[in-house]
């Protein structure tokens, strides 16, 4: 007699779970969360503090706030960061001042940590929200973040 | 006609079988040298080592700051604990006072993370009994808590959100609100868990009265965590001793005493309960004021050892500092929760069936980096 019990509930709490699995069968649209991706490139947007790369943001002129203080480079834990940096005088104060060569980032190393951005005594750096970074070649992922030809903000101090 | 008694000629043998590396059910790269007799499991030899990445040899080249992130990578399931842990540790070396609102937030994202792994859980081991739609009602509600650390953090797993002295930068200002409407969506799919899976009579019967660990034996084993409560070994380390803002929050431990599959199964799903009452007694009184503490740019312990243990999704992990007073600590070491509940797994896995120990690893809730860091 229970094998014939145990089929009854056992039929039974099928349906009840088959309940919930119908409710959304018949509601399939409704709160649905997934994204069609890659089809909705153009509307996709990231949250503003999403961790894509490191990038440096550089205005009209071609000026960026890095000082070559090299914080971030000490701060990154895996060495993601090298920065190649030079003295030149300053024409105005005819001292000899610091100045970035190259800001190196190596971003098929880098873990998103944020701690380089946290470092950054001018807010030189900040993220980019893209996230396609997949390419053919490793090395295509070690990038320059100084623009050629680009020189510090006036004013920047650190 | 004398024909051969054919039985006699089948003997019995025991040989030995791989599950893993590469297993759907070992969750990563875990592998198991199986003793079995026919269907029965003679012996359970997990073979560590596919994962190894060094991080505790790696934490002794690192800064305070720097061994934070790495701890992400452990127990990614619950990666903010991870972190917190280690803040914990080093904060109370340096008796540093964090601030209330820091506790607070702490206290709430732990919880998320919390929510986030066991609902991960519920999902992947529903598959592995062979109920596939759990896994996506599994991560359909565990998007939702994602992306409310990918717009408080930035990363939606690694976190890193925690550092020395506080958090890396304030909470978003959307954080409470999209907080709330998470828990009133999830009160409402939380029954439906109930419903789909764990009121179902076969599951039920399935996870009955298999793997079934005594009390006596969570202890000595040192199981913490689900597994430890689900035997009756009241083991939640944010009750008995209680860090970041949990002595101000009301909520039970879950104990169970059947010790079984279906046990530890139901501590979870009731722990989803009582995070969910953590949250709301928070979530409304976040205080004001700031986001971390100062610390030194270069962060260094006074010498002496240091221990600071905490509640992850998978029980009590535990972060040792032996620091001789320079940048860098001379020795770190974790007690991780995974490495001590996948110690049992022979003990309480031998004479059952193949079947049975898909379903008890399943229950232990086992992430492979944290056992191998
Ligand atoms: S995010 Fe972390 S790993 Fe990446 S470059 Fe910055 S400090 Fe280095
Ligand atoms: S990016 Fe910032 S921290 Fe790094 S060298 Fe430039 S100014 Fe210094």
């Amino acid at each position: 007699m229970t094998y014939f019990k145990d089929i009854y509930y056992a039929i039974k709490s099928l349906l009840t779970g088959m309940s919930v699995t119908g409710k959304y069968f018949l509601n399939a649209r409704k709160g649905a969360i997934t994204q069609q991706y890659p089809e909705n490139r153009a509307t996709l947007k990231m949250f503003e503090r999403f961790r894509g790369e490191v990038v440096m943001p550089h205005d009209e002129n071609n000026e960026h706030r890095c000082t070559g203080c090299q914080k971030c480079e000490l701060a990154c834990p895996n060495g993601s960061i090298e920065i190649i940096w030079d003295r030149q005088v300053d024409p105005e104060t005819g001292k000899k001042k610091k100045v970035i060569d190259q800001h190196i980032y190596h971003l098929g190393m880098c873990t998103m940590c944020s701690l380089c951005i946290e470092a950054c005594p001018t807010d030189a750096i900040v993220w980019a929200q893209n996230f396609e970074n997949s390419v053919y070649d490793r090395t295509t992922l070690t990038k320059v973040l100084n623009k050629p030809g680009s020189k510090l903000m006036p004013g920047v101090e650190d | 006609m004398d024909t051969p008694i054919l039985r006699n000629n089948f003997k019995s043998e025991e040989y030995q079988i791989n599950m893993g590396p590469q297993h759907p059910a070992t969750h990563g790269v875990l592998r198991l040298l199986l003793t079995i007799d026919g269907e029965i499991i003679k012996k359970v030899e997990p073979d560590l080592g596919y994962i190894h990445r060094s991080i505790e040899k790696m934490c002794e080249r690192d800064s305070y700051q720097q061994i934070v992130h790495l701890t992400d990578r452990m127990d990614y399931l619950s990666s903010h604990i991870n972190n917190e842990a280690v803040c914990l540790t080093v904060e109370n070396a340096l008796q540093l006072e964090v601030p209330e609102r820091v506790k607070v937030i702490r206290t709430i994202i732990a919880e998320l993370t919390r929510i986030a792994s066991h609902t991960l859980w519920w999902g992947v081991m529903g598959m592995d009994v062979g109920a596939l739609t759990t896994y996506f009602y599994g991560f359909r509600d565990r998007e939702l808590i994602n992306d409310i650390f990918e717009e408080t953090c930035g990363a939606r797993l690694t976190m890193n959100y925690n550092i020395p002295g506080g958090l890396m930068f304030d909470i978003h200002p959307n954080f409470v609100n999209r907080t709330k409407e998470f828990i009133a969506h999830f009160k409402t799919k939380l029954p439906e868990y109930d419903l789909l899976l764990s009121g179902n009579i076969i599951f039920q019967k399935r996870m009955q009265g298999i793997g079934i660990l005594s009390k006596e034996d969570a202890i000595s084993y040192g199981a913490s965590g689900p597994v430890g409560r689900a035997s009756g070994y009241s083991c939640d380390v944010r009750i008995h001793h209680p860090y970041s803002n949990y002595d101000n929050v009301k909520f039970n431990e879950i104990l169970k005493t059947e010790g079984d599959t279906l046990a530890r199964y139901q501590v979870r799903i009731l722990e989803m309960w009582e995070s969910l009452s953590i949250i709301e007694q928070l979530i409304d009184n976040i205080p004001e004021g700031d986001f971390f503490a100062k610390t030194n740019v270069v962060i260094k312990l006074p010498a002496g050892e240091y221990y600071q243990k905490v509640e992850t999704a998978r029980g009590e992990l535990g972060v040792y500092i032996n620091s001789t007073g320079t940048k860098n600590p001379y020795r770190m070491k974790f007690r991780s929760p995974g490495f001590s509940n996948l110690s049992l797994l022979n003990h309480i896995a031998v004479g059952g069936k193949i079947g049975d120990l898909v379903a008890t690893m399943a229950t232990l809730d086992l992430v492979i980096p944290d056992i191998d860091r």
